[in-house]
């Protein structure tokens, strides 16, 4: 029978594959003890160099393999900035002349010392190499040809450090934990150095830190994997290795963070945190991020610089509605400049969804019947959803907003050209200091068009800022760290008030972890994520 | 017998020696490869330059002073003429120097030769689960033209042909994986196997097989069945269909009747005879779905997490890494034409009127 042997012969090519499935030995149910997984999309990170690096998973990876001057209770960073590489330090009468000790005994991942040359190297490397990140130390007036005044290790366990003017110590030492004061081993970058580039290659895809890992090794877009350093100074981790592992997909990850194939899955989706919900082997953590929402209006269009069409639009927008539907698990209303968790933050939130009062401030105005309106928006899905729910509140007390979409460049474009009248916005802190978002929101030294202080969004909305630059610039050299975080949370509630933002999100993050897994931080809005005193 | 008028042109070339006409033939090969990898070049160093996405910000993001953005900018060779450009461009690919990747700070050659593997390991399996199957498939449905068997064949070929492959590997990780955990999750292997046994050749399947480590070998049978299952079926339906069509063309002929009057068997007849006549033009069909394959799988290459060329193409598309795009447009563009190089050089050998 021809047929029958057709099927033996399908049979028998089916027999090369299927049992290939059958005998397969089962994946395993759970990692090593001592080994933690984590799935994370790290597409983002370009270099590995830390006087380079400004990306979430840079931050992420510096926190793990290298130390700072000082630094923040990754568990803990309420208590704000504490002793690290610095042991103590001093600041002279003026303000202006900071002087550290260096703690004793402390050696980088190749058993080298960590001496004071070491921050000086580092601290001068992130201002030669003049890549993306370096305003963060420049602003203090750090400069190519200044170095040998402001940057100084005056013998190995002693470095001073100079700036130009007196700035809120808070300030200075918020700055020196970000990821571009990492603290690398000078010896062994200047090792690696080719045609001056003190090491800039090399480091890009190897490690040189005292931190609680060093690198074993980096593929791109597939995986990057840290071993404990031996050498720590707070004792090596408990995890001997972490591998973060590039699985894009949220379903990917919570399928395998379900299997016990990783320990950390950092990009869910809502849907699937929803879906992990009544899973006892895995528990979910939610933390706050630096990423504010808002809309702003150009101060230099008629209608939209009168104060009472700012405050009705306050009030026309649907805040707990949209947090609660399309944003759910991703942002929670917040309506002041400063993220939560962040030195000065405001929990206030004066502002509701209210027509009515709406309506009565458009007619105070003499706008009772509304008018047109231009909203520029970037493709980007939570933003576009965010411009259509406004537009529909808008709808219904007569103003007719229409949406204008555009890439990135094209939307930044305009809005760093005054070219727009309503901008659906989103700003992420650089550094874990409040200045870091009141120099861009209330900061407007000069608001001519010429000026083009394009990095500010007071100056890019045309707004004086008037009264809140000085303001701001008071804060910025206000010694006493309660003093100064008082006067954000004034500032803040002033910007409510009379400010052209209507801010009205903040990010949160959602990570599946696995049951066992403690001593994981996210980082909240201050850094990034730490895996130093990860437990399971 | 009737004259045959010679044209000179005709006697010069029959007069040729046979290495001369080989020579021109292949030089005439040459060019033509040639030509296509340097329009491919262009059209795709063109593309990569009109993009409305910005390589330079790709490199320094977008908080970057203008004086980095300036640095930048000269240092990738973007403040020269497009012309100059490009013909710096070409002449390092000449070179071997498909210039450094900026996603991955790493010659981009480098990037590929490193991914290439993960990609032709998959593509080949697949491939062989592809023509294992849907061969013996096609067969069978034309064989049973019109009836049930042919039925059922053609339905499963046309539903691998239609679903998205996004949907259907989601799915199969969700039951072969996630419920019945017959398989290994996303990814070449279990992570803590990674980087144990010595890559010699990238294909894991055979670096493990070179080291006799049988556990890393069970465990990257256990990723790559899935996602190469899953490709497998996707061109078992491509090759099932076409060989269907092929032989019905060939079971219509007179030598099959002629073969049968004879007294051979249906088996002979079938697999032996026409089979072997459908073998050359579906040499063809199978050589275009491997190169299909191996151009990059690229959302299966995404839903398994797996490493491959299709993923390393599409992140550097999505980061404006024009080098790694560009570098990667032309390895696709090379295999190709590899190929199907390949694909003429197996036909001269299988069909004796094409030598």
């Amino acid at each position: 029978m021809l047929f029958g042997k057709t099927i033996a012969a399908l049979s028998l090519t089916t027999a090369l594959v299927m049992p290939m499935i059958g005998a397969i030995p089962a994946a395993y149910a759970e990692t090593p003890p001592n080994m933690l997984v984590v799935a994370h999309r790290i597409d983002d990170l370009i270099s590995l160099d830390p006087q380079e690096m400004f990306e979430f998973s840079g931050t992420d990876y510096a926190n793990s393999v290298y130390q700072t001057l000082v630094d923040y209770d990754d568990l803990d960073f309420s208590k704000g900035f504490g002793p690290s590489i610095a042991s103590s330090w001093e600041i002279s009468e003026d303000g202006k002349t900071y002087t550290f000790k260096i703690a004793e005994g402390l050696k980088f991942a190749s058993g080298n010392p960590v001496t004071a040359k070491d921050v000086e190297f580092s601290l001068r490397r992130a201002i030669l190499l003049k890549k993306t990140p370096s305003f963060i130390l420049t602003q203090f007036g750090f400069t190519e040809e200044n170095l040998d005044e402001t940057l100084v290790a005056k013998d190995d366990s002693t470095f001073v450090l100079v700036s130009d003017k007196k700035y809120a110590p808070s300030f200075v030492l918020n700055c020196m934990t970000s990821a571009i004061a990492s603290i690398v081993d000078s010896k062994l970058v200047m090792e690696h150095e080719v045609d001056g580039d003190l090491g800039n290659a090399w480091l890009k895809t190897n490690s040189a830190g005292s931190g609680a890992f060093k690198l074993t090794s980096w593929k791109p877009n597939e995986s990057l994997t840290i071993e404990a350093n031996p050498n720590f100074s707070e004792g090596a981790p408990a995890m001997k290795r972490v591998i973060i592992r590039h699985i894009p997909e949220s379903a990917s990850q919570r399928l395998l963070l379900e299997k016990g194939d990783v320990d950390i899955a950092r990009n869910l989706t809502p849907e699937d945190v929803a879906g992990l919900s009544g899973n006892e082997d895995v528990k979910v953590l939610t933390d706050m991020r630096g990423r504010i929402m808002y809309i702003s209006m150009n101060q230099s269009d008629e209608i939209l610089s009168n104060p009472k069409v700012v405050e009705a639009i306050k009030y026309l927008i649907d805040y707990e509605g949209m947090a609660d539907s399309f944003l759910k698990g991703q942002y929670v209303v917040h309506q002041a400049f400063l993220p939560l968790s962040y030195l000065g933050e405001l929990q206030d939130k004066p502002f509701k969804l209210d027509i009515e009062k709406a309506k009565a401030l458009l007619a105070e105005a003499g706008y009772a019947d509304g008018f047109d309106v231009e909203f520029i928006v970037r493709t980007e899905q939570d933003r576009l959803d965010i411009a259509q729910a406004l537009q529909n509140n808008f709808a219904q007390v007569g103003i007719n907003a229409s949406i204008v979409q555009g890439t990135g460049k094209e939307t930044l474009g305009k809005y760093r050209a005054r070219d727009f009248q309503i901008y659906v916005g989103a700003w992420g802190p650089d550094y874990p200091d409040p200045q870091t978002n009141a120099d861009t929101f209330t900061h407007n030294p000069d608001n001519s068009i010429e000026a083009k202080l394009t990095g500010k969004l007071a100056w890019r909305n045309a707004w004086a800022a008037e009264g809140f630059t000085e303001r701001t610039e008071a804060a910025v050299q206000e010694s006493d760290t309660a003093k100064r975080a008082e006067m954000y949370v004034q500032l803040q509630k002033d910007f409510q008030k009379e400010a052209p933002f209507a801010i009205m999100f903040q990010k949160t993050e959602q990570n599946g972890l696995g049951a066992s897994v403690e001593g994981y931080s996210m980082g909240a809005a201050i850094t990034g994520s730490y895996y130093g005193k990860v437990t399971k | 017998m009737t004259s045959v008028n010679i044209t000179p042109e005709a006697r010069r070339r029959s007069a040729a020696s046979p290495f001369a006409r080989r020579t021109k033939r292949f030089g005439a090969a040459l060019f033509s490869i040639l030509a296509t990898l340097f329009g491919l070049l262009f059209v795709t160093f063109l593309i990569a330059r009109v993009m409305p996405i910005d390589p330079v910000l790709a490199v320094v993001g977008e908080r970057a002073s203008n004086e980095i953005y300036e640095a930048a900018y000269k240092q990738l060779g973007l403040d020269k003429p497009l012309v100059v450009q490009f013909l710096y461009y070409v002449r390092d690919v000449v070179t071997g120097d498909f210039g450094m990747s900026t996603l991955t700070a790493r010659p981009v050659l480098q990037d590929i030769a490193r991914v290439f593997p993960a990609t032709l390991e998959l593509a080949t399996l697949a491939t062989i689960i592809g023509v294992a199957l849907g061969i013996p498939a096609g067969v069978i449905a034309a064989v049973h033209e019109g009836r049930w068997q042919d039925q059922i064949l053609r339905f499963i070929g046309l539903f691998g042909y239609s679903m998205p492959i996004f949907w259907i590997g989601l799915i199969g990780l969700l039951v072969f994986y996630g419920k019945l955990g017959w398989v290994g999750g996303p990814g070449r292997l279990d992570i803590y196997y990674v980087d144990i046994v010595p890559s010699i050749t990238g294909m894991i399947l055979i670096d493990s097989l070179i080291a006799r480590d049988w556990t890393i070998f069970w465990n990257a049978v256990s990723h790559i069945i899935l996602p190469a299952s899953i490709l497998g079926y996707y061109s078992l339906a491509y090759i099932s269909r076409m060989t269907r069509s092929f032989m019905l063309e060939q079971l219509g002929q007179e030598y099959i009747t002629t073969a049968r009057v004879k007294g051979l068997s249906e088996t002979k007849v079938i697999w032996r005879h026409a089979l072997g006549n459908v073998m050359i033009p579906l040499i063809t069909v199978i050589v275009l779905s491997y190169a299909t394959l191996l151009e990059g799988s690229v959302l299966t290459e995404v839903i398994f997490a797996w490493p491959g060329l299709g993923n390393y193409i599409t992140n550097a598309l999505l980061s404006a890494d024009m080098n790694a795009v560009l570098g990667g447009t032309v390895i696709v563009g090379l295999v190709f034409v590899g190929l199907n190089l390949l694909s003429d050089i197996l036909y001269k050998f299988v069909d004796p009127r094409a030598r």
